[in-house]
C-alpha cells in the first residue's frame, strides 16, 4: 500500500521525500486500528474506605437532633456498585415532615431572619471549611453511597460543595450591594427536594444560598442516596448551626410530596426529573408558595468541522460520560457537520476504550456504578429500542461487575431527530450521534428538544461560536469546553427544564423577597 | 482541553506490580543522554555503561534504549557499546541546539555522525525559516536530513518551546512526518520550557491521525524536563491512553533524559525491596 500523502515542499526534495517515506512499513487500511489490551494493566488502586465508619440505621436531623421517625419505619440504603446495604433510613411521613417545617419556622422567626448576614456569614464559612477537612470522608461515603468514581467524588462533588458554601458565605452580609436600590429580605422556610445524582453537590446548591439569605431549610434527599447528606447534618451540628435552621427529612416521593403540600411553606425549590417537576408546579399554583425547579435536558453538543477535533472528543466524552451520564446538563445528542462524521466516530469508539469500569473506589475507575435498578432498567430499555429503531450501538468491550448495576460506555450512530433516544432524557452513559450540514442546521436541530437546560459549541472560529451561541435556546451554553461548574454561574433551563436559576446573583435572587 | 487531557493522565494511581512493570518499561524506552561543551571520551564511557547495566542485575532492569550525544562523541559511544549493542548511539545533528547553521554543514555533519557510528540522528528543525513562515523549506531540510542519514533512525526536533502555541507544534510535528522523520521530539533540553504532558499530548495525536491516514506509526520521544519516576510513569499512561500497547515499545517511545534513570531505578529498588536506599547506593552515569 503507498501513502497518498502528497508533500508540501516546492523543489527537489518532494521526490526524495516520498522515496524515504515509501521504505516505512506501511499498516494495510483494514488493518489500521489501536490496540487498548492489556499490555500494561494498572493494579487496583482502591481508596481506603475502612476509617469511614456508616452506622447501621440514619435518623431525621429535625430542630438540631437525629430524632426517630414516628412510623418507626425505616428503608435500606443500598451500594449499588455492590448491592450491599450500607445503612437503614428513617421514612418521614407528613407527622415528621410538619414536625420539621415547625422546628424551620421557629427558627425562622426567633433567631435566623434577626441574626445579622455577618453572622450567619460565620456559620457558612464554618462549615465550608469543616467540610474541606472531611473532604476524603464525604468523597468516600458519596462514592459508597451513589456509585460515583472516588475521582469524581474527590476532585470535583466535594470541592464544589465546599466552594458553594464559601461563595455563599461572602454574600450573607452583602446583600443590599448585591441588589442595589431594592431591600433583599428572606422569603421564610424553603422546601427543597433534591436528586440521587450529586447528593451533596445539590445539597449545597440548594441550602448554602437559602441559608445566607436568612431562609430556614427542609430539605428531602432522594431515597436512595441519603447518607451523606445527614453525614452533612452533622456538620451543621459540629458548626453549632441554630437547631432547625436546617431539618433533613428522608423517604419516598410521599414526604417530598408532603412537604410541598405543607402550608407553613413559603418557598418550593426542586431538582429533578421533568415529569415530577410538572407535578410539584401544579400542588404550588394558587399557594402563594415561590417556586424554582430544575429539571431534565437533552443537550446537543455541536461539533463543527473547524473544530480541534481530538479537543472536541474530549469534551464530547466529559458531556456524556461524567458521573455516567446521570447529569441533567449531559451532553447526549451529538451533532457533528457531515464532513467529519466518521472520523469523530472513529475517535470516539477508540476513546470509550480507555474509560475504565469498575469499582468506584478504585482511584483508576472513570465509570461507577449505575445509581438504581429502576435507572439501570430505563437505560436498557431506551437503548434497545435506539436499536430497534435502526441506530447502530457502539459499546466499549469492558467487563462489567457481576454484582451490582452497570452499563457499560455506549453510544449509537444513525440517531436522526425522529428517534427516541434523539428525544427522552436517557440519564445514562449513553450518547446519540447526529449530523448537520449547516451552522443553521445545527443550531436548529440542537433547538429542537422540549428541553433547554445546556448545550456546547466547538469550533476555532471566534465569530461562529458568538453567532451559534446568541441562537441556542439553552441555560448554560459552553464554547470549546463542557461540563464546567462554578458556584458564581448562575445555571437553570428553559422551557421543560424548568425555571428559575441556581448560582450566582440569580440564584441568591431565588431566595429573596426583593423590596 | 489539551491541558485538562494532560492533567487527567497524571490522576491514574500506578501502584504495586503496574509500577514495577512500567517503571521497568520506562527504563528500556531511555535515550540516557549528555550534551555539554565538556562531554570527553571518558564522560561517554561513564554513559555507555551505564545504559548497558543501569542496576543491580538482581533487579532484571533491562538496557537503556540509548546513549545520547554530540556528533564528536559518535565515535567514542560505538566503541564503548560494540558493534552489536542493544544499546544503540543517537548523535544530535544539524547544528544543535540552535540550527542556525547552513544546510550543506548541516548534512556534513549528519553523514559524518553516522559514518562515525550513529543508529539514530535527533535532527533539529529549523525553527527560523518555521516561525517565519516558510513551512516548505523546514520541510525540504528534514527531507534532506533524512537522506542523509540513510540507514540511521531520523528524530525530528521542533523544540516546542520556541514554537509555544499548540497550533505550530501540531503544524511542525505534520511537516516532519511528510518528510519522513520516524520519530518526532518535543525539544533539546536547552530551551525552557521543554516536553510538557499538554505538548506531548499534541504531538502524539498528530501521530495517530498520521497512522490513519498513511498506515506508518511514528515514534515519539519527550525530552528535557522529565526528571523522576513518577513524572515518566505519567508519560507512559498518556502513550497507552491515547496511541494504545502498539506504542508501548522502545521502537516507537523514548524519554530523552540525563538525571531520570537513577530516580526510576531508585523507585524500582524501593518496590523491590521495600525500603528506599540512599542515592549512593546507584552508580552514576
Amino acid at each position: 500500500m503507498k501513502t497518498k500523502l502528497k508533500p508540501i515542499s516546492r523543489k527537489v526534495s518532494a521526490k526524495r521525500a516520498v522515496a524515504t517515506i515509501a521504505a516505512q512499513p506501511v499498516v494495510p487500511l483494514k488493518e489500521r486500528r489501536l490496540t487498548f489490551g492489556g499490555k500494561w494493566d494498572y493494579a487496583p488502586a482502591p481508596e481506603e474506605s475502612r476509617n469511614y465508619v456508616i452506622t447501621p440505621r440514619h435518623e431525621l436531623f429535625i430542630n438540631g437532633k437525629f430524632v426517630k421517625p414516628r412510623s418507626g419505619k425505616y428503608f435500606p440504603s443500598i451500594n449499588p456498585a455492590t448491592e450491599e446495604k450500607l445503612t437503614e433510613i428513617a421514612a418521614a411521613d407528613e407527622a415528621d415532615v410538619d414536625k420539621a417545617v415547625k422546628a424551620a419556622r421557629r427558627a425562622y422567626e426567633k433567631v435566623w431572619s434577626k441574626m445579622p448576614g455577618r453572622e450567619r456569614g460565620k456559620y457558612l464559612y464554618r462549615i465550608a471549611r469543616i467540610i474541606q477537612e472531611k473532604m476524603r470522608e464525604l468523597a468516600v461515603l458519596e462514592s459508597m453511597d451513589g456509585g460515583k468514581p472516588i475521582k469524581e467524588t474527590r476532585d470535583v462533588d466535594v470541592p464544589l460543595v465546599a466552594a458553594h458554601f464559601f461563595y455563599h458565605a461572602g454574600w450573607a452580609d452583602k446583600l443590599k450591594y448585591a441588589f442595589p436600590g431594592r431591600t433583599p429580605r428572606p422569603l421564610g422556610v424553603a422546601g427543597q427536594i433534591i436528586p440521587w445524582n450529586f447528593p451533596l453537590l445539590m445539597a449545597a446548591w440548594k441550602i448554602a444560598p437559602a441559608i445566607a439569605c436568612g431562609n430556614t431549610v427542609v430539605i428531602k434527599p432522594s431515597k436512595t442516596t441519603s447518607i451523606t447528606l445527614l453525614r452533612l447534618a452533622q456538620i451543621f451540628q459540629e458548626a453549632e448551626l441554630p437547631e432547625g435552621v436546617v431539618n433533613v427529612v428522608t423517604g419516598s416521593s410521599e414526604t417530598g410530596t408532603a412537604m410541598v403540600k405543607h402550608p407553613d411553606v413559603n418557598k418550593i425549590a426542586f431538582t429533578g426529573s421533568t415529569e415530577i417537576g410538572k407535578q410539584l408546579a401544579q400542588l404550588c399554583v394558587g399557594t402563594g408558595k415561590k417556586l424554582t425547579l430544575e429539571l431534565g435536558g437533552k443537550a446537543a453538543n455541536i461539533v463543527f468541522e473547524d473544530a480541534p477535533i481530538d479537543q472536541a472528543i474530549e469534551g464530547i466524552i466529559a458531556g456524556i460520560y461524567f458521573n455516567m451520564g446521570h447529569v441533567c446538563c449531559a451532553g447526549s445528542r451529538l451533532l457533528v457537520q457531515e464532513g467529519i462524521y466518521p472520523k469523530v466516530v472513529r475517535k470516539l469508539r477508540d476513546r470509550i476504550q480507555t474509560l475504565r469500569l469498575g469499582n468506584p473506589l478504585d482511584k483508576n475507575t472513570d465509570i461507577g456504578a449505575i445509581n438504581n435498578k429502576p435507572q439501570l432498567e430505563k437505560i436498557r430499555e431506551l437503548v434497545q429500542c435506539g436499536v430497534a429503531e435502526g441506530a447502530e450501538l457502539v459499546q466499549s468491550s469492558c467487563t462489567l461487575p457481576e454484582r451490582g448495576y452497570w452499563y457499560p460506555p455506549t453510544f449509537l450512530t444513525g440517531v436522526t431527530a425522529s428517534h427516541r433516544v434523539a428525544q427522552e432524557e436517557i440519564f445514562g452513559p449513553v450518547l446519540s450521534v447526529m449530523t448537520f450540514r449547516t451552522p443553521e442546521e445545527g443550531f436548529e436541530r440542537a433547538n429542537n428538544t422540549p428541553y433547554g437546560l445546556s448545550a456546547g459549541v466547538w469550533t476555532d472560529k471566534g465569530s461562529k461560536i458568538f453567532k451559534i451561541v446568541n441562537q441556542l435556546r439553552a441555560g448554560v451554553v459552553w464554547a470549546n469546553t463542557y461540563n464546567k461548574f462554578d458556584p458564581t454561574s448562575p445555571f437553570g433551563g428553559y422551557k421543560e427544564s424548568g425555571f428559575g436559576r441556581e448560582g450566582g446573583l440569580q440564584g441568591l435572587a431565588a431566595y429573596c423577597r426583593l423590596d | 482541553m489539551a491541558e485538562e487531557r494532560a492533567a487527567a493522565f497524571t490522576k491514574r494511581s500506578i501502584k504495586t506490580s503496574a509500577k514495577l512493570a512500567g517503571l521497568k518499561m520506562v527504563v528500556s524506552m531511555m535515550d540516557l543522554t549528555t550534551l555539554e561543551g565538556k562531554d570527553t571520551p571518558g564522560k561517554v564511557a561513564y554513559l555507555c555503561r551505564k545504559a548497558l547495566q543501569p542496576a543491580d542485575p538482581k533487579y532484571n532492569v533491562p538496557t537503556c534504549a540509548a546513549v545520547c550525544v554530540y556528533p564528536n562523541m559518535v565515535k567514542y559511544a560505538r566503541k564503548f557499546l560494540g558493534e552489536n549493542s542493544p544499546v544503540h548511539v543517537a548523535s544530535v545533528a544539524t547544528g544543535f541546539p540552535s540550527g542556525q547553521f547552513p544546510l550543506p554543514t548541516k548534512l556534513n555533519e549528519v553523514r559524518r555522525a553516522v559514518a562515525d557510528g550513529a543508529d539514530e540522528v535527533d535532527m533539529v528543525i529549523n525553527r527560523c525559516a518555521f516561525l517565519a513562515g516558510d513551512h516548505a523549506k523546514v520541510f525540504d531540510e528534514i527531507a534532506a536530513t533524512k537522506e542523509a542519514s540513510g540507514p540511521a533512525h531520523l528524530k525530528v526536533i521542533l523544540e516546542t518551546g520556541e514554537l509555544v502555541t499548540y497550533d505550530n507544534v501540531r503544524l511542525a510535528s505534520e511537516i516532519a512526518m511528510q518528510a519522513g522523520a520516524d520519530f518526532i521530539k518535543t525539544s533539546t533540553g536547552k530551551v525552557s520550557p521543554a516536553a510538557t504532558m499538554p505538548v506531548t499530548l499534541v504531538m502524539l495525536e498528530a501521530i495517530r491521525d498520521y497512522f490513519f491516514a498513511t498506515g506508518v506509526r511514528i515514534g515519539m520521544k519527550p525530552a528535557g524536563g522529565i526528571r523522576n519516576a513518577k513524572q515518566a510513569l505519567h508519560y507512559l499512561v498518556m502513550v497507552k491512553e491515547t496511541l494504545g500497547d502498539d506504542w508501548l515499545t522502545p521502537g516507537l517511545f523514548r524519554f530523552g533524559a540525563s538525571t531520570l534513570l537513577n530516580d526510576v531505578l531508585m523507585q524500582i529498588a524501593k518496590t523491590v525491596d521495600g525500603n528506599y536506599q540512599g542515592p549512593d547506593y546507584f552508580s552514576l552515569p
